[in-house]
């Protein structure tokens, strides 16, 4: 297998599933965010009831190599309880918006995990040895007698049960007016930006009282407010660059070395809008839903509600790739626009050398795009393939016409189905994807 | 030790002690690793070592601060392990306190490191501390690698050439790292690594590092460079500076990145010491007229605040500053942005004192009047704040025309810490424009600040009249400011006639005995039947406090009365305080009273029970 690689020929099965298996979904349960750390050996899963799961890839079993990817569960904390702001009446959620893993620094690992307001700084780490041994009492907890003391005792460190444990490090607080929709850690290791809909703030990890706005788009006067932000991202590489997309379907990539403000940015890419496809819904799909990029740095993707473009950071006025995600919907907007559908935030990642990419759709519905070979195919994450090394098979959408057999109607897709959050192992043909309460695991068949 | 003596009681403070190394309670493990050294001298140094240490090693699970407390105390251990031969004992728990994530207890772990390393012989420290800096540089985890770059410095000296040879390649390799951190780390240690080898080395391995560092992909290490820079420039010898060093400075100094820029900036006096006067003159000045001119702010106002530059060659300093420097300052005085304004406002009176009358008066003067009717308040005083160092040169008479609107618009400032911040001022304003343009145009200032509507300018109001007082003298007070504090007694607003209290308070001591009881006293004591209770309990604090000041008669015949009756006052507050001064007045004349005649002690004592019963 080539590393993280491989197009559409690869035979993706099903491996695991996360979560209750029944249609009650209870809303705490809902999974926001999901993201793979840097190896790619932890899997964290953030919900709406604040909550972070991380499930741990079992090590290598030779006898038994079907197994390789299986995920078991880590760790699980509560990241963020609900909070009342008195000043402003305001509930602030628990919703976990994002996860994002820092580079492994020393035998724990470490995360940032935020809701709308608050970001917090994990570390996970596991320990496997106690001491043991007291003066004034046995180990059990009785007192001993004073009196008998005739020695002093050293207590020692005797070995244990693996335990780990989630300890909060840092707690960034107050630098948001606005939701926090992104952070992103910088390749220096040593800052991370957070995004809100209007202002992009720049943090120390070890700093938590102060943080320099970078960015702020707010008017003067709110009522001339006319776009928001809507993701931000560093460059994986240059710690000078990053880029923010906002509702008008704009990203604007910024160098921090030209000034302390980024205000002005130093790219802004942008596609002309094609004036046939024009109508009252052309601003709400065009928005920017996620922006991310490749791995080695070069292009950048970025997914509004209908298409999903990737661009090369050297070519401002037009995207090199496009891929419609599920064109048979554009004929459905006006519905999605009352069920508010039109307004959900999917996200996409590109697998570990940047050759296809992936995102999500309606019903359970993924897409996976090959760059390479130009190719697509729809894949479903759904209890009915549910079977240990079952291979899934494609699944098509008739976008009018005659219904050939095998397609679904787009009248039977069902929008309550949606699958917004997914992830790529860094390395491996390894993908996690998130439908409402479910965490699907799929993996490339091995032979 | 008490070891072995059954049942003592000495062992169970100690017991406790070290069974609250491991309480649940993060406060009572603090307390003990602070008082670790308790334990270790009860534990005897055989036990210290073989069974409190390794226990020590393994409790890096511990909270940050607990760990930095350890981290701390193991520093000064060594006498407590068995002395300089046992030292190395101590390697082990510092080793794995220098890998953990938190910065400050890895800088920690590395500084007691290094305070032990001088403890270790020479034969020591090649046989454990070497290996443990070798082990940390070859760390799994850069947390470790980064704690590796702070301990070269300490074992070079020390070491054998080919240990020597091994030390380089370490801190070599560090240098070209994988992680941003670990060549942050190397970056800010290379100018202390520099200063430990030998001049050979220096150019041959040193230089080659600090180039590469110096533009390194990453501007936080670049930046670090320029630090490095510094130290190095200082190492060597002049001839060698323009062919190792210069050209990599000159592209700092143009670096694409405002944080690199910014930094020579804000390095640069160090960076004109180390190089001296003659490369100063011909690379740098050109590089400063671009910092100053620079498209970001962060890097003008570093840059402002150098312009005296201060390590210029003293025959040349002057003509510099006048053909190379001062366009560039002419430029800053009108910048865009208020903070390099200010920057510049708190140094550009000092570039008067180098160019001497004829310049300040023909070149700074335009300057100055433009920054004292400066739209930011603080860039106006920056300037008045700095007056003294014109008023030397050229006298401050011809800057006062233009002084006066300015302190009068700062003065009436809407934002009460303006107003503090000219009030501060006022007594070095005084000094400088003499007293009799200070009666002329600042006294009714001064005075308008006593009925401010914000307590602390009132406040610092009062503190300025006594300042002012010292100034100008008791006869001057009496003439001008203690009629006007007097006249405020009969406001009809409470917190005026407060200020009368607080101003009395406060000029007591410098105006004198002649004053305090004459004019002062008797408005005091006839406050003391104010209608407003506030007023009458300072009335007693007040009486408290100009007390010293008075002589005993005074206080006896008008003092006392009126505390007495003060003390039966309905107020709860002002009875309280009432008493607070009887007491506290006749302690403080204590001895006074028990050497004079008419007194004795009981009597005194009398007196005060007389007071406590009373209802």
């Amino acid at each position: 297998m080539s590393a993280g690689g491989g197009g559409n020929d690869v035979q993706w099965c099903f491996s695991q599933v996360k979560g209750a298996i029944d249609d009650d979904v209870a809303e705490a349960d809902i999974i926001s965010t999901v993201e793979f750390n840097h190896s790619g050996e932890l899997l964290a899963t953030g919900d709406k009831g604040g909550r972070v799961v991380i499930f741990q890839q079992e090590t290598e079993n030779k006898s038994q190599p079907q197994c390789r990817s299986e995920y078991n569960v880590y760790s699980t904390f509560q990241s963020h309880e609900p909070e009342f702001d008195y000043l402003k009446s305001l509930e602030i959620e628990e919703k976990i918006n994002k996860i994002r893993w820092l580079p492994q620094k020393n035998a724990a690992q470490f995360l940032l995990s935020t809701n709308d307001k608050t970001i917090k700084l994990w570390k996970i780490s596991e320990r496997d040895k106690r001491p043991e041994g007291y003066n004034l009492k046995e180990e059990d907890g009785r007192y001993r007698d004073a009196a008998t003391i005739t020695t002093l005792r050293v207590p020692v460190f005797r070995p244990m049960d693996l335990m780990v444990e989630a300890s909060p490090r840092r707690v960034f607080v107050n630098g948001h007016t606005y939701h926090i929709n992104s952070i992103s850690v910088n390749s220096d290791n040593e800052t991370y930006l957070s995004a809100d809909d209007l202002r992009i703030n720049l943090w120390h990890l070890e700093i938590t009282d102060r943080s320099f706005n970078v960015v702020d788009i707010k008017p003067a006067n709110m009522e001339e407010l006319t776009e928001v932000i809507t993701a931000a991202e560093f460059h994986p590489h240059q710690c000078n660059t990053f880029v923010y997309s906002s509702s008008k379907g704009t990203i604007r990539l910024c160098d921090m070395r030209a000034s302390a403000l980024c205000d002005k940015h130093s790219k802004l890419f942008e596609e002309p809008e094609d004036p046939s496809n024009r109508s009252f819904f052309s601003e709400i799909i065009s928005s920017i839903s996620d922006v991310k990029f490749s791995h080695n740095g070069r292009y950048m993707m970025t997914r509004d509600y209908l298409s999903v473009k990737i661009w090369d950071l050297n070519m401002e006025n037009r995207p090199v790739e496009t891929y419609q995600v599920h064109e048979y919907l554009r004929s459905k907007l006006c519905s999605l626009y009352e069920n508010d559908c039109i307004f959900d935030k999917f996200e996409c990642c590109w697998n570990g050398n940047d050759s296809v990419v992936m995102t999500g759709s309606y019903n359970n519905f993924f897409r996976m795009l090959d760059r390479s070979q130009r190719r697509d195919v729809t894949l479903e994450a759904s209890r009915e393939s549910c079977k240990a090394r079952q291979v899934l098979k494609p699944r098509r959408v008739c976008a009018g016409g005659k219904r050939k057999k095998d397609e679904i109607s787009v009248d039977s897709l069902d929008f309550n189905k949606k699958i917004l959050h997914t992830a790529w192992h860094p390395q491996e043909n390894i993908i996690a994807v998130a439908t409402t309460n479910n965490l699907y695991i799929f993996q490339e068949k091995v032979n | 030790m008490g070891t072995g003596t059954g049942g003592d009681d000495s062992l169970y403070p100690i017991a406790v002690l070290i069974d609250e190394l491991r309480n649940e309670d993060v406060q009572l493990r603090l307390n003990s690793i602070k008082k670790l050294s308790t334990i270790a001298l009860a534990l005897g140094v055989e036990r210290t070592r073989t069974e409190l240490l390794p226990f020590l090693t393994d409790t890096i699970y511990d909270e940050d601060e607990v760990l930095l407390a350890l981290a701390e105390q193991l520093g000064s251990f060594t006498v407590l392990v068995g002395g300089p031969e046992f030292v190395h004992c101590l390697l082990p728990p510092l080793e794995s306190l220098a890998t953990v994530e938190e910065t400050v207890v890895r800088d920690k772990a590395v500084e007691s490191l290094r305070k032990i390393s001088q403890e270790h012989s020479p034969v020591d420290l090649e046989v454990h501390f070497v290996p443990l800096v070798k082990r940390l540089a070859s760390g799994d985890w850069f947390t470790s690698r980064t704690s590796a770059c702070g301990l070269f410095g300490v074992c070079y000296p020390r070491v054998s050439s080919t240990v020597k040879a091994e030390i380089r390649q370490h801190f070599r390799t560090l240098c070209s790292d994988d992680t941003p951190m670990v060549r942050r780390a190397a970056s800010s240690k290379l100018g202390e690594f520099a200063k430990v080898l030998e001049l050979d080395y220096v150019k041959s391995d040193i230089i080659p590092l600090f180039t590469a560092l110096a533009s390194d992909e990453q501007d936080s290490v670049r930046l670090l460079a320029v630090e490095a820079g510094v130290s190095i420039a200082a190492l060597l010898p002049q001839e060698d500076l323009e062919d190792l060093v210069m050209p990599t400075l000159r592209q700092a100094a143009e670096d694409k990145s405002w944080r690199v820029r910014y930094m020579v900036a804000d390095k640069f006096s160090e960076l004109q010491k180390a190089v001296g006067p003659e490369i100063t003159k011909n690379d740098l000045v050109p590089a400063f007229q671009n910092l100053l001119k620079d498209c970001e702010a962060e890097v003008r106002t570093a840059a402002a605040n150098k312009v005296k530059g201060e390590v210029l060659p003293e025959d040349s300093r002057e003509t510099i500053i006048m053909t190379h420097i001062l366009p560039c300052v002419k430029e800053l005085v009108s910048d865009t942005n208020q903070h390099v304004k200010s920057a510049l406002a708190s140094v550009i009176m000092g570039l008067s004192t180098i160019l001497g009358k004829d310049n300040t008066v023909e070149h700074l003067l335009p300057l100055f009047l433009v920054q004292l009717k400066d739209e930011y308040p603080e860039v106006r005083l920056n300037i008045i704040s700095n007056l003294d160092c014109v008023n030397e040169v050229i006298g401050i008479r011809q800057l006062s025309q233009s002084l006066l609107p300015a302190i009068v618009e700062l003065a009436e400032d809407a934002k009460w810490r303006v107003r503090l911040a000219i009030i501060e001022y006022m007594p070095l304003l005084a000094g400088q424009l003499g007293v009799e343009f200070f009666d002329e145009k600042l006294n009714s200032l001064c005075m308008a600040w006593l009925i401010d509507h914000v307590y602390a300018i009132r406040e610092a109001a009062t503190c300025n009249l006594m300042k002012l007082v010292e100034k100008f003298g008791a006869e001057w007070a009496q003439n001008t400011i203690v009629p006007k504090v007097l006249g405020m007694a009969n406001d009809s607003n409470y917190l005026h006639r407060m200020t009368t209290l607080f101003c009395i308070n406060a000029l007591s001591e410098v105006c004198g005995q002649e004053i305090t009881t004459k004019h002062m006293l008797p408005v005091v004591l006839k406050m003391s039947t104010d209608q407003v209770a506030n007023v009458r309990f300072n009335v007693a604090r007040c009486l408290q406090k100009i007390g010293p000041v008075l002589d005993s008669s005074a206080l006896q015949a008008e003092v006392k009365p009126v505390l007495e009756k003060l003390a039966t006052d309905q107020d709860m507050d002002v009875k309280y305080f009432a008493l607070e001064a009887i007491s506290g007045m006749y302690l403080f004349n204590l001895p006074t009273y028990i050497f004079s005649e008419t007194f004795s002690f009981s009597s005194i004592l009398f007196f005060f029970f007389s007071f406590s019963l009373s209802p």
